[in-house]
């Protein structure tokens, strides 16, 4: 499936390889949303998972075009998010020292830690560089031998590839002065983490469009088989976003749980194969600590054995620590979908993204940025 | 903060207190550079004229109302397409005044070199600031050189200052939009701000992006001849049009709101922007203008507009209303109607 449906009109002959008008189409997204009215009869809570569909949610008002039963709950897929504040302490502490050159992608830089950010850092005299690829860094460490070169790598599958990649090239090069400070995290153990949670209320899944470009749907089988819940693989545009809410919605009336994709034009079942290939080369699965949540087992990837001269964690003294999240900060249950952003009582008062409690509300991606930077005035304070 | 035992004392997470360090951010026309004006340089420097916080001062001397502004220069790469620091320190001077509804009429130029800088690039952006200013019929009658070390400077920064005379009953001003007027652009958005980014990353596009540096003077001058009601005029440089609009917003103690489809962006801006996660409305402007006009004289003033080469795209975007004062809100194609917030930062690129 994951066609626009047949009655529509088909404008996809003169928009195909445009930018994204027609997953933008009003008419097609009113059309979308009347089916989906008219064939819910009862209540049903889904979740979106990544942070990048939240956004389109918010930006779009997806979720106002829904019929009021329709509860849309917003995932932990904002690996900014779910970035332990350790992983942030330990780059802005790798950034302050003289020899060290620390590279990230660009909205790394805002995300506090404890007691900074890597802005900050830099504003200290920190050589800290944005860069759009994990490719730069290993440029930037050939062209600056003198230097020692970090990229902080975090995210899902979807960067994961790319990074591994950096490291791959690194080693193969002979490179001594470059490591990678790397925080990953993988969907599938995440939402195994919410269906077995006894507070789960999610009854069918958007699973992360970008993320299945690299993995395929296949690993998605098992959670759909294991708790009967409906999963349909979607994109990022509001047409997207409707046309799986309406899969999910089809699937829960009858009474079905299937795995179902509608980011077709995108994701194979089997996913990039080379791309999984340079994962598995240099990336382990581990227990990973996720931000907000807590420890997920086997919901991370570490440097294997063989890498372990480019992981930063080995090559640097850095000490174990472990941090608090301020007590008023609810992000633990916004990213599980137990709250709503607005449901926070500091929730654009004593939590703003200019002064943020949580990292939800630091990143762009972030449910509770995503609330405050679109539609904080119709929330009552 | 020292380098290796800090972070394990540490307990209070997130907040942000520091002030104490000027961030690239305070630079951005965001958030930041709003708290950094109103907790540094309004206390200390305050007066009537200042505190107006419009893009050029207005003052009274012997009946004659001058029009003063200053805008200092540091754009990399020197040299883009559509323009070089050269001319941009010109039109952006030539702007700020214009958008008081002034005539500009003279500038002063003051460039900080770098040691080791190349005079031919020199000699290429002094005449191009010549070139910049015949065009705009304004003249540089006053300027100043400064040099430092190698390493202490970028290359060059240039700073320029503009008088201009403002007519009689022109009364423009950042807090002058009332609730009902129009909110007009005179053109699509974003190119400026996507030609330097595309020619600082090395990103190629199939059709070159020009930056639309230019000065606006003349037709500013086209729309006050068809109507003194026009109630605020802004040019949308850093931040972009939504930040021009937020403080409008803030300023005016109204609400704006824009209509999406209307708002004029090329395609290659838009495709550019796709790819590095930006949204348009954020990216820098240097050759457009957004007007606040009384609904009565609206269409007058987007004919006029229309006339001009440089308002040939001119369209109307949206509403001032009464509701939401200081927001600035945008009713999607969808029908659902959104926040258009201001930025704290500078955009960043998106990880994913």
């Amino acid at each position: 499936m994951g066609v626009i449906p047949q009655h529509l009109p088909d404008q996809r002959q003169d928009y195909f390889v445009k930018y994204l008008d027609e997953y933008r189409d009003a008419r097609i997204a009113r059309a979308l949303a009347a089916e989906i009215a008219q064939r819910t009869t009862q209540p049903w809570v889904l979740m979106e998972i990544c942070g990048g569909q939240t956004h389109t949610i918010m930006r779009y008002g997806i979720d106002e075009l829904l019929p009021k039963s329709l509860e849309l709950v917003h995932g932990p897929g904002c690996p900014v998010c779910v970035t332990p504040l350790e992983t942030i302490d330990k780059a802005i502490e790798l950034a302050l020292r003289p020899d060290v050159t620390l590279v990230s992608y660009g909205d790394m830089l805002r995300v506090p830690g404890s007691r900074s950010d890597l802005f900050r850092a830099k504003a200290q005299g920190a050589d800290v560089r944005i860069a759009y690829s994990s490719m730069e860094a290993v440029k930037i460490a050939r062209a600056n031998p003198e230097r020692k070169v970090v990229f902080l790598a975090i995210g899902f599958e979807t960067t994961a590839p790319a990074n591994a990649m950096a490291v791959w090239q690194a080693k193969r090069n002979g490179l001594k002065n470059f490591s990678m400070l790397a925080s990953h995290v993988l969907v599938p153990p995440a939402i195994r983490a919410l269906m077995v949670s006894e507070t789960n209320r999610v009854q069918g899944f958007i699973a992360p469009g970008h993320v299945c470009t690299v993995m395929g749907c296949s690993e998605y089988e098992d959670l759909v088989r294991d708790f009967h819940v409906p999963i349909v693989v979607g994109g990022f545009e509001p047409v997207d976003l409707l046309e799986a809410v309406l899969m999910l919605v089809k699937q829960l009336e009858g009474g079905e749980a299937k795995l179902g994709n509608q980011y077709v034009r995108s994701v194979s079942y089997q996913g990039n194969v080379p791309a999984q290939q340079i994962m598995d080369e240099v990336f382990a699965i581990a227990d990973q600590k996720w931000r907000g949540i807590g420890s997920i087992p086997r919901s991370g990837l570490r440097l294997r054995e063989e890498y372990a001269a480019y992981d930063a964690n080995r090559v640097f003294d850095l000490a174990d620590i472990v941090v608090d999240e301020p007590a008023e900060c609810i992000s633990a249950q916004v990213l599980q979908g137990l709250k709503r952003p607005p449901d926070c009582p500091a929730f654009g008062m004593r939590c703003t993204p200019e002064n943020p409690l949580g990292a939800p509300m630091v990143s762009s991606e972030g449910a509770c940025a995503a609330y405050y930077h679109y539609r904080r005035h119709t929330i009552a304070s | 903060m020292s380098a290796t035992k800090t972070i394990a004392e540490l307990s209070c997470p997130a907040p942000l207190p520091a002030k104490d360090t000027v961030l690239l951010g305070h630079g951005s026309g965001g958030k930041l550079s709003a708290e950094l004006i109103r907790d540094v340089f309004l206390p200390a420097l305050s007066n009537p004229v200042l505190a107006r916080l419009d893009d050029q001062a207005i003052v009274n001397i012997n009946g004659q109302r001058l029009a003063i502004t200053t805008d200092s220069f540091v754009v990399k790469p020197l040299f883009f397409p559509g323009g070089d620091i050269g001319s941009l320190a010109v039109h952006g001077t030539v702007n700020d005044l214009a958008m008081g509804g002034a005539t500009p009429l003279f500038l002063s130029a003051a460039f900080i070199i770098e040691e080791g800088f190349s005079m031919e690039q020199l000699q290429r952006v002094v005449n191009s600031m010549r070139q910049a200013a015949d065009a705009a019929g304004v003249q540089v009658i006053t300027g100043d050189t400064k040099v430092v070390e190698k390493g202490k400077g970028d290359g060059l920064f240039i700073n320029t200052t503009g008088i201009g005379l403002v007519p009689d009953g022109v009364e423009v001003s950042a807090h002058g939009a009332r609730p009902g007027d129009k909110v007009m652009l005179s053109g699509s958005i974003g190119e400026h701000g996507i030609a330097i980014l595309a020619q600082r990353e090395g990103l190629e596009f199939e059709s070159e992006i020009q930056s639309d540096s230019a000065a606006l003077h003349t037709l500013v001058a086209e729309m006050l001849q068809v109507t003194r009601d026009i109630h605020c005029m802004r040019d949308p440089t850093r931040g972009g049009v939504s930040s021009t609009l937020n403080e409008i917003a803030e300023q005016s103690h109204v609400g704006i709101e824009l209509e999406e489809r209307t708002i004029p962006i090329h395609e290659e801006v838009r495709g550019a922007c796709e790819l590095l996660g930006l949204d348009p409305l954020y990216v820098a402007n240097e050759g457009k203008l957004i007007a606040i006009v009384a609904p009565e004289s609206a269409e007058a003033v987007l004919q006029a507009m229309r006339r001009h080469s440089l308002g040939s795209g001119a369209r109307i975007i949206g509403t001032v209303k009464k509701e939401n004062p200081g927001l600035v809100t945008m009713r999607t194609d969808f029908g659902t109607t959104r926040i258009v917030d201001m930025l704290a930062g500078d955009q960043l690129p998106r990880i994913c």
